[in-house]
């Protein structure tokens, strides 16, 4: 076998429900974070459950590197707790007659010993578990219980990590508090993952690549960036949560105000400080379509503090509907924009026509790479 | 005083009972709990039978099925010189059909409860399916295991009817306190009769008070 094939996962297979059916073939790259992405009930978690073989039911084939966990048409099935995989639930599952301390406890007992292991210490400070090792599982806040799920799943040294939408029950607070973690952890420990989320910043924020799922099928896979910018593969009737993912480099920090100057493409934009970037990372923002709005003429005493230039690509404007959504080609990058039908036809914006977008400064979700 | 060898005979029958019992109930009632086969529905009604039955009509059967004529007993008395009817092997037996409901039924609907859920996160973390039942399954329905057990216990402990038909009335042997009740308020020797109801009586009730102020305060922990 190929180098190549020895750092793939390679996914094809069945399953059928009465009322719903997958079938989906993906090759995951052992490298990074890889998004499964698409609406609630497209087959993700299931997809992700076959993977860990929680689904013994699954036709097909599922081959990790060289080691074929399942072929169905040879009778061959790994067990669940023979995959080397970490799996963390959208439920956490914590176990509720143990303590934290007895819950990693539980992981790390039945690991592999190797010479890569991570270190116990290393995990419990990478999750800032310190402090609630001795506590009972049923008091610990969402936050809390989902930090220890992901650090009792690294206990088990998994060589894939796999997330099913671990912030789905989560509060924005909360959201906001898990992210930094899940964002640091696969590259902090190298450990390849599979991410399943129907939020588009979740995604922008922390996957490499995406997959998306529709009824059950792979509909398309590739750079995280291009496909979150498909604007065919957004869920019906999300127009206020359609966004676009800009990637940018940092170009220099402007402490006196907490700012950071980032550039896209030759324009700049400006955001609040991001202090742990260092000048010439990559930074992915996330616009939401909401929070631009658009100029017919270079804006002057403005508030809004970035204007992009660009050509108005596409207008899709529902006739029922009081509003519309515009594309705009900005040297390239189709940036979404979220307006009414009112300034639509007050503007006279239609395809070909130069405008100037307007971010917000406030509003980006932000992400390393 | 009254004789006491009863009593002893009374708990010695409910603990090997419930020993048994814990030991085939608890793989019956996992089974119960996670089959979802055509099989399921048959041995859930078999399971449940001696709730309904007449202790009369399950010692009528066991006194044939275990009588020396049969092949079972015929077996037994020609492994252990002795014969199963009438005997303390006998209402061991009885007892175990008799009361494995009450192991049963509380243990699949604890099992149940905890559900797939906690044995898939211990599958993930490399748990094998034997591992995770005594780590994970059993530890969280200890709830289930107690009030399956004392159930049981009790239960044994308050049979009658098929006692009387399997064991008779030997003392020593097979008078167990509820046959020596009867034999006491048959002779009218009441005074008897009353010292043993009257500590049967207290016996259920703080085996029961036990049982529910345990699953009271476990409440109060989870909570």
């Amino acid at each position: 076998m190929s180098d190549d094939a020895a750092n793939v996962l390679a996914v094809d297979v069945r399953l059928a429900y009465p009322d719903f059916s997958l079938d989906a073939r993906l090759d995951v790259d052992l490298q990074g974070v890889t998004g499964l992405f698409g609406p609630s009930g497209s087959g993700k978690s299931t997809l992700l459950r076959i993977i860990a073989g929680l689904e013994r039911r699954a036709e097909g084939t599922v081959t990790f590197g060289c080691d074929a966990w399942q072929d169905s048409s040879r009778h061959e099935f790994t067990r669940a707790d023979r995959r080397p995989v970490g799996y963390v639930f959208q439920d956490a599952r914590l176990f509720e007659h143990l303590d934290v301390d007895g819950n990693l406890k539980y992981a790390a007992d039945r690991a592999p010993r190797t010479a890569t292991s991570i270190a116990t210490d290393e995990i419990i400070a990478a999750c800032d578990l310190k402090a609630l090792l001795p506590r009972r599982v049923g008091v610990l806040s969402g936050g809390e219980r989902q930090r220890v799920a992901l650090a009792r799943t690294l206990m088990t040294q998994p060589r894939l990590l796999l997330l099913d939408e671990p912030l789905a029950s989560l509060d924005a607070e909360r959201k906001k508090e898990i992210l930094p973690y899940l964002e640091a952890l696969p590259q902090r420990f190298g450990i390849p993952a599979v991410y399943v989320s129907h939020a588009v910043d979740e995604m922008a924020r922390l996957a490499d690549r995406v997959a998306v799922l529709q009824n059950g099928s792979i509909v398309a896979a590739g750079d995280a960036v291009e496909i979150l910018n498909r604007t065919n593969l957004l869920p019906a009737g999300a127009m206020f949560d359609a966004a676009t993912i800009l990637e940018t480099r940092v170009s220099e920090h402007l402490p006196g105000l907490h700012l950071t100057r980032l550039q896209f493409q030759q324009h700049e934009i400006v955001v609040p400080m991001l202090g742990e970037r260092a000048q010439g990372d990559i930074v992915r923002l996330h616009v939401r379509a909401g929070d631009v709005a658009l100029a017919t003429t270079a804006p002057q005493g403005l508030s809004f503090r970035n204007v992009l230039p660009g050509t108005i690509a596409a207008i899709d404007a529902a006739d029922a509907s009081a509003f519309a959504s515009a594309t705009v080609d900005i040297g390239g990058t189709l940036l979404r924009v979220h307006l009414t039908r009112h300034a639509v036809d007050e503007l006279a914006l239609a395809p070909g026509r130069p405008v100037f977008a307007l971010l917000k400064t406030a509003a980006f979700d932000r992400r390393g790479g | 005083m009254p004789d006491l060898g009863p009593v002893w005979l009374t708990l010695a029958l409910a603990a090997v009972t419930t020993m048994i019992l814990l030991v085939i109930g608890t793989p019956l009632a996992w089974w119960l709990s996670v089959t979802r086969g055509r099989f399921k529905p048959a041995v859930e009604a078999i399971t449940a039978l001696p709730l309904i039955l007449p202790p009369t009509v399950l010692g009528f059967y066991f006194l044939i099925a275990l009588g020396p004529a049969s092949p079972i007993g015929e077996f037994w008395v020609q492994i252990t010189g002795d014969s199963l009817t009438f005997s303390f092997s006998g209402l061991v037996i009885a007892s175990v059909v008799y009361s494995l409901p009450f192991m049963v039924q509380p243990l699949q609907s604890a099992f149940e409860q905890v559900g797939r859920a906690p044995l898939e996160a211990a599958a993930t973390l490399r748990a094998s399916p034997i591992d995770a039942f005594f780590t994970v399954a059993a530890p969280m329905a200890k709830r289930g295991f107690l009030t399956a057990s004392v159930l049981a216990f009790a239960h044994t402990i308050g049979e009658f009817g098929v006692v009387l038909m399997v064991g008779g009335n030997i003392p020593g042997r097979t008078k167990v306190i509820s046959i020596a009740i009867y034999e006491h308020v048959e002779t009218l020797n009441y005074a008897e009769a009353h010292v043993l109801s009257a500590g049967l009586l207290v016996f259920s009730f703080v085996t029961l008070f036990f049982v529910y102020a345990v699953l009271r305060r476990n409440d109060a922990h989870v909570g």
